[in-house]
């Protein structure tokens, strides 16, 4: 965490951003598939300096087998921080929070995953915080549904996250670490923008009836762009695949 | 680790099926309207040790919330500011799914769910709560106890925190130098509360909504949106909680709904703690009541407000 001095200055005089950025600009966002050798899916996702690595295992036996369901695979998933990914040293144990963080994730992923294909199977998603900037839940999200579509998992649409804010009275988009700390609200947000379905909602903060629908009206634009990023990524990489044969 | 539930309370496909069809005619296997909450009952000061509590029953759903102020150290980031913790425990009084052990995912999420209702929106006017600046605060402690499960954790669990909240007080604290001495069993006075939040959770099914859903509802819903609301009509958080997904149609339209049933329900919860406990601050409700009067012979708006909420409580009958 960055040390809690005086509240910076969140938006300029010009109306950017601390970091020059518009309300409405989301960071510099890198994607990467298939970065492991060993799992079935994976992807490397940044935005700005968040940076998050999803792997994928599975459709594969569960362990333990009892924890099985008879008409579809279960999703099991991790959202872990790694120790050095904060500012201070983060315990590798499983704090509430990231406890929390796997359930809502998964829960983002579900109505996505074709399950139902898979019975008595697991489905693995294991996701690693690499460096956290803010925003680590839904660069999270994005990462593992590009692993799942990379591991060949059949599934109804890609999911895209994004967290948007308040920020000095003003509605941003892909807060950062420093306007989540300062800021009057922070709001991640998951959807299948093909399905048109929000996957994953959360508020923390406070916000007016409209100024949440003018923060989940840009949610929804960032999650577009960030989807057509994906599916390119996708793309390209069996593109390559082409090439090689 | 997250794993999809494979353990979760089980309904005969027939009684689920029945219960689909008829909310999709508007009504509820319980005569309920889609958009009433159950029998409510609130009863503070319930724990004597607590230095605030609540029993909360919401249909057959039984809560307790137990609000501790004890010493403590105040984080190095608000030295000037009291803290609260926000705890759940799901006893296994409560259902035959719940074992002892640690707190679960769904635990946790609750009690991080109803922490971040109170926290932002600074529910509990934690600068009040300083004893010596940058050493000695009070620490909130807040212990949800779910002792029966019939559905609808959440919003029973912040009715009671309310509740909870509302009527605790402050014990009494001396500060002589570096050491402070509380006198047991006395209080300074009431916990400064400057806002009112209750979560109010909106069930989804096909293009239903549905207030304060039971356990069995729970089992046939896509999923559930958790909308906290404030006194002054904001929202003071979301948690979408279950497997479903939501349109941006329907996330506004369930908003819409929480904030008016939000309200109501405030109203609710205030009511039941001046008949609990007539002896907290019997002058001010007088008095408030009186100002109410008066405002209501003065201003036709006001007269009109009433008669729009009366309009509301006729509906949900």
């Amino acid at each position: 965490m960055v040390s809690k001095v005086e509240k910076p200055k969140l938006i300029r005089e010009d109306g950017l951003r601390h970091d020059g950025r518009r309300p409405d600009e989301l960071r510099s966002i890198k994607m990467q598939v298939g970065v492991l050798k060993n799992a079935n899916g994976s992807a490397l996702v940044e935005y700005g300096r968040t940076r998050v690595l999803a792997a994928v295992y599975g459709p594969r036996e569960p362990q333990p087998k009892h924890i099985s369901l008879p008409y579809r695979a279960i999703l099991r998933c991790r959202y872990h921080m790694a120790p050095f990914s904060t500012h201070e040293r983060k315990s590798p144990a499983p704090t509430r929070r990231e406890i929390e963080l796997s359930k809502v994730i998964r829960e983002a992923l579900e109505p996505i995953v074709i399950s139902e294909m898979f019975p008595r199977a697991s489905i693995d998603i294991f996701i690693e915080v690499l460096n956290a900037d803010g925003g680590t839940r839904t660069t999270s999200i994005t990462a593992a549904s590009l692993a799942l579509a990379d591991a060949g998992i059949p599934m109804r649409d890609l999911v895209a996250g994004v967290a948007v804010g308040k920020v000095d009275g003003v509605i941003v988009i892909d807060i950062d670490e420093v306007e989540d700390m300062y800021g009057e609200a922070d709001m991640p947000v998951a959807a299948a923008p093909s399905l048109g379905k929000i996957t994953l909602l959360q508020l923390n903060g406070v916000l007016t009836p409209s100024e949440f629908k003018e923060a989940l009206d840009l949610a929804m634009k960032g999650i577009q762009e960030i989807y057509k990023i994906q599916k390119e990524v996708l793309k390209t990489k069996y593109l390559e695949v082409k090439v090689e044969e | 680790m997250s794993i999809t539930p494979s353990s979760d309370y089980i309904i005969p496909k027939l009684k689920a099926e029945t219960i689909i069809s008829l909310i999709k005619k508007g009504v509820r296997a319980s005569g309920r309207g889609l958009e009433d909450f159950r029998e409510l009952e609130v009863v503070t000061n319930y724990i004597p040790n607590a230095d605030g509590s609540a029993f909360v029953k919401l249909g057959n759903t039984q809560v307790v919330v137990g609000v501790k102020l004890e010493l403590g150290t105040p984080y190095p980031d608000t030295p000037n500011e009291g803290a609260i913790v926000v705890s759940a425990e799901f006893v296994p009084t409560a259902s035959p799914l719940f074992e002892p052990g640690p707190p679960d995912e769904n635990a946790i999420e609750l009690a991080r769910v109803i922490d971040r209702s109170l926290r932002e929106i600074k529910a509990i006017d934690l600068s009040k709560l300083v004893l010596i600046p940058g050493k000695r605060v009070w620490v909130v402690w807040i212990d949800i106890y779910v002792l029966d499960h019939d559905g609808n954790l959440i919003d029973a669990s912040s009715i009671a925190t309310l509740a909870a909240l509302l009527t605790a007080k402050v014990p009494k604290a001396e500060v002589e130098g570096e050491e402070i001495k509380v006198s047991k069993g006395e209080y300074t006075g009431p916990l400064p509360v400057n806002r009112k939040v209750v979560t109010v959770t909106i069930g989804k099914i096909y293009d239903i909504m549905l207030i304060d859903p039971d356990i069995e509802e729970e089992t046939v819903l896509d999923t559930k949106l958790v909308i906290a609301v404030s006194d002054d009509g904001r929202i003071a958080g979301l948690q979408k909680s279950g497997m479903g997904a939501l349109s941006k149609d329907e996330v506004m339209r369930m908003t819409e709904l929480a904030m008016k049933k939000g309200k109501e329900l405030i109203e609710k919860i205030e009511k039941s703690i001046k008949v609990a406990v007539p002896e907290v601050g019997a002058e001010e409700v007088a008095e408030e009541e009186k100002a109410i009067e008066i405002a209501e012979e003065e201003s036709e708006n006001v007269e009109k407000d009433v008669g729009v909420s009366e309009k509301h409580r006729e509906n949900n009958k």
